[in-house]
């Protein structure tokens, strides 16, 4: 049954699909609002049937929220969705689904306890009378994935598959209807190599039916293997849409970051002076765990880690200072050995590290700037006085922070909710200043910040460097390592494939190691 | 006082915005009790007289104390269901303690006061200790574990006694801490001023207090501010659970008896005291004056209630009622604080 309807729904889009005039999926002026931040910004985008559409971004480009909308999880704030040409109210996603829109989105919507036919037909599983139908729902269950080429027993346990295989049953269930558009958010970031080649098949396969496909991807070599279209993302707003044959990897990395450097990046004098970190073999538990990586930091110096997302780099530092568990390793802080770090001990000894998510791990949301800002040195003078707080010297600490890092609105009692992102960020940098720190370490520090905000961030690490301080900046964004850095490592899964200096610190040589490049 | 400045200087902006103002700054205590006082004045004559309002003070202040403790539990993004059974425990044990040393030696009637005191609050406080060790080292959710100790204290309590009051403290247990009175003000509410004015200290001049508040509002940022987060829990059950006692032994003096069964009603109308003074069950919002207020607005609806002769039974239905109608108002007004971003 399912064949047969979805070989007419091919039969339907694939005549003339291709040359039709307009588009499968477009949007027009999509706009969507956070409290405090323009997610996505007057989106133009539009989707052929039988391509495949690539979303190219950094981090918090967008493309989430561009997707998210598109598939009815989210709805958007102002703009159009137009499906065949007619304007669409996507309330839910499974509206999104009944019209042909399914996404299969990088965070799961299994669920565990349920076995993979359950989790396939969830809320819509085959009844008669008001009963379900166990056996009719396998069976559906079975030639789906079997039109797939998906080695997967209905009846199992979806906890009890591997993360591959539950990819496999996200895509699955996104063919329970027969989509005319399929979402891919980072589908292959969990897939090994072979699985990544039946992922693409199927790709491929489903293109030629007349599928029109989204597809975000941080991998270059992806991008060319199956990418028919690129567009751009930056910031919230659309910046272009490419042809993927034609376009080299380093015009894309221009887009992608595009700015005018010189006007953001301040020039920083380099006077490396005594090693503060110094970390040897560190290898923490688990198989996406680091493996036996080594680095230094000295005084006066910008350390870079560059690498993709889960490649280790963030693991590294909060290893160091003791918010993430250590299976082997040696970690000396200023000379002393620290054996085990205590996130206690280190900020003690000096050691600063601010996190990257700053809603579940950096700031308490719903309590006031200035608490926020003072969390780290309540038992440090000024702001402690024997026992009790001096609620006087940690308002004035806090309004002279805020001064200085230009908060906006300058009042501390807001709530920190209440802030934009690029201010909830001076909020976690003021923290580092409330007292003296000898290494202080950034965890992507610019994710989802304006440019203007980021130019003052970068002064800011530029100007604890220069005061002696040792800066570790971890970082996702490509020009901030390239123009920032004094030295950098690049991490690639649990391994810290390179270390480059001064001069050698190029867009080549550090995508050498960043996007898998010697695959291809 | 900054709450107070900041209302009434965005009052002056839109004057038809005052309301929702104060509903997003203060939640929907100030509210209830302007409609509470104009339902019950209505109501009865006898409400809106200074002796009712004194009695209304005393009949709440065991409900203000356990509150208080609460309010910890709730900042840290937990809560305290056994927080009746702690009562109750404290009671049997300080009343069997106080009876004992009092006959061993009937001369030293102070040092049996003590001896009872001391033993009911280490028992009691012994509950918050279990809690504590549970939901801060092992990860069991306050739910689970403050239910489960309900029903072990509970037991404690009935089997120590056999289910029988327990007699036998000295007179001047209840003449001081039950009856007596200093310039026309009963005892117990002394003792509730005091541990308001210390844990006010507590909780706003001094960093401990902070971290209360942080560990609800973010743990894993406190955590990486150098918090120690499994000690501040603790510490705060321990204190929940403390505070709980002391209102036990009150009770205890007001009684003249060790009960096991009294309290049955204080998780509800704790949690609901603080959830109506605005205490978010998230955590990390919530002021300890408030919830003082939303205590005092639970024994000003019993007592309105009791003067107009509403039964009972039916006072239980009010409470669960104003209870849920408080948490549906703080969802409201999380949404409020969203669009109202200035």
């Amino acid at each position: 049954m399912v064949s047969q309807a979805s070989d007419a729904v091919v039969q339907e889009v694939g005549e003339g699909a291709r040359t039709s005039a307009h588009p499968l999926l477009r949007t027009e002026s999509l706009t969507k609002d956070y409290p405090g931040i323009r997610a996505l910004n007057e989106m133009n985008f539009d989707l052929r049937s039988g391509e495949v559409h690539i979303l190219f971004g950094e981090n918090g480009a967008g493309k989430s929220t561009l997707i998210s909308m598109l598939a009815g999880a989210n709805h958007p704030t102002s703009g159009k969705i137009l499906f065949d040409g007619k304007e669409v109210h996507l309330g839910s996603v499974h509206e999104a689904r009944e019209l042909g829109i399914s996404a299969v989105f990088q965070e799961f919507s299994l669920i565990p306890q349920m076995t993979v036919a359950e989790n396939m037909f969830l809320g819509a599983e085959p009844t008669q009378g008001g009963f379900l139908r166990p056996r009719e729902q396998k069976a559906k269950a079975e030639e789906i994935l079997k039109n797939l080429d998906f080695h997967l027993k209905p009846g199992r346990r979806v906890d009890h598959l591997t993360r591959a295989e539950q990819q496999m049953v996200e895509i699955a269930k996104a063919f329970r209807t027969d989509p005319s558009v399929l979402i891919l958010d980072e589908p292959t970031a969990s897939l090994t190599n072979h699985e990544t080649e039946q992922l693409f098949k199927l790709v491929a396969k489903l293109r030629k039916r007349g599928v029109g496909i989204i597809y975000i991807t941080h991998r270059m070599a992806e991008i060319r293997e199956i990418g028919d279209r690129i567009t751009i993302l930056r910031d919230g707003r659309f910046i272009d849409t490419v042809d993927a044959a034609t376009t080299s990897e380093d015009r894309l990395v221009e887009l992608m970051t595009g700015r005018v450097v010189g006007q953001i990046f301040p020039k920083v004098n380099y006077n490396p002076g005594e090693t503060i970190l110094e970390v040897d073999n560190l290898h923490t538990p688990g198989s996406g765990g680091l493996n036996g990586a080594s680095a230094f930091v000295r005084r006066g110096e910008i350390v870079g880690f560059a690498g993709l997302v889960g490649s280790g780099k963030s693991k590294f530092a909060q290893a160091s200072f003791g918010s993430y568990p250590i299976e082997s390793g040696r970690i000396r802080f200023k000379g002393q050995d620290v054996g085990k770090p205590k996130t206690r001990d280190m900020l003690k000894r000096g050691f600063m590290y601010l996190p990257s998510d700053r809603r579940s791990d950096g700031l308490m949301m719903m309590r006031p700037a200035r608490e926020n800002i003072s969390l780290a040195s309540l038992t440090n003078a000024p702001l402690s006085a024997g026992l009790f707080l001096n609620t006087r010297a940690e308002n004035r600490v806090a309004s002279e922070l805020a001064d200085r890092l230009n908060l906006s609105p300058r009042r501390i009692e807001r709530l920190a909710g209440q802030f934009s992102g690029g201010n909830q960020q001076k909020l976690m940098l003021a923290r580092s200043l409330t007292r003296e720190f000898d290494l202080i370490v950034f965890d992507e520090p610019t994710v989802g910040v304006d440019v203007g905000t980021r130019a003052a961030i970068y002064q800011f690490i530029a100007e604890l460097s220069e005061n002696g301080a040792a800066i570790l900046l971890i970082s996702s964004d490509l020009p901030e390592i390239l123009h920032l850095t004094n030295r950098t490592y690049v991490f690639y899964r649990g391994e810290i494939q390179a270390e480059l200096a001064g001069d050698d610190i190029t867009e080549a040589n550090v995508l050498a190691h960043f996007f898998e490049r010697e695959e291809v | 006082m900054t709450v107070s400045s900041e209302s009434s200087a965005a009052g002056t902006s839109t004057l038809a915005d005052l309301p929702k103002k104060v509903f997003v700054r203060l939640g929907i205590l100030p509210f209830l009790l302007v409609i509470a006082v104009v339902v019950f004045t209505i109501l009865s004559d006898n409400f809106l007289t200074g002796r009712n309002l004194l009695n209304v003070l005393r009949q709440s202040v065991f409900l203000t104390i356990v509150s208080m403790g609460q309010m910890l539990a709730l900042l840290t993004g937990g809560f305290d269901l056994s927080v009746g059974t702690t009562l109750a425990l404290t009671s049997v044990v300080g009343a069997m303690a106080m009876a004992a040393a009092y006959a061993a030696m009937p001369d030293a009637v102070w040092l049996a006061i003590f001896i009872g005191c001391f033993a009911g609050i280490v028992a009691g406080t012994m509950i918050g200790l279990c809690n504590g060790i549970g939901v801060a080292f092992f990860g069991v959710s306050p739910f689970m574990m403050s239910l489960g100790m309900t029903s072990v204290g509970f037991g404690i309590a009935l089997f120590l006694t056999g289910g029988t009051p327990v007699y036998g403290m000295p007179q001047a247990f209840g003449d001081v801490f039950g009856f007596g009175s200093f310039l026309g003000i009963h005892t117990p509410i002394y003792v509730a001023a005091l541990l308001a004015v210390l844990l006010f200290v507590y909780l706003y001049r001094t960093p401990f207090g902070r971290y209360i508040y942080a560990v609800g509002g973010n743990a894993k940022a406190a955590g990486l501010s150098g918090i120690n987060t499994r000690a501040t829990l603790l510490w705060t059950y321990i204190m929940c659970a403390a505070m709980a006692s002391v209102a036990g032994m009150l009770l205890t003096a007001r009684l003249d008896t060790g009960e096991a069964n009294i309290g049955a009603s204080m998780p509800l109308e704790s949690i609901a005291a603080c959830v109506i003074a605005g205490v978010s069950l998230r955590g990390g919002v919530g002021r300890l004056e408030n919830v003082i207020l939303g205590a005092l607005f639970i024994g000003l609806v019993q007592n309105g209630m009791n003067l107009a002769r509403i039964e009972s039974y039916l006072q239980t239905v009010v409470l669960g009622g104003l209870l849920i109608l408080a948490v549906i108002a703080d969802q409201i007004r999380l949404r409020y604080v969203a669009s109202l971003k200035d």
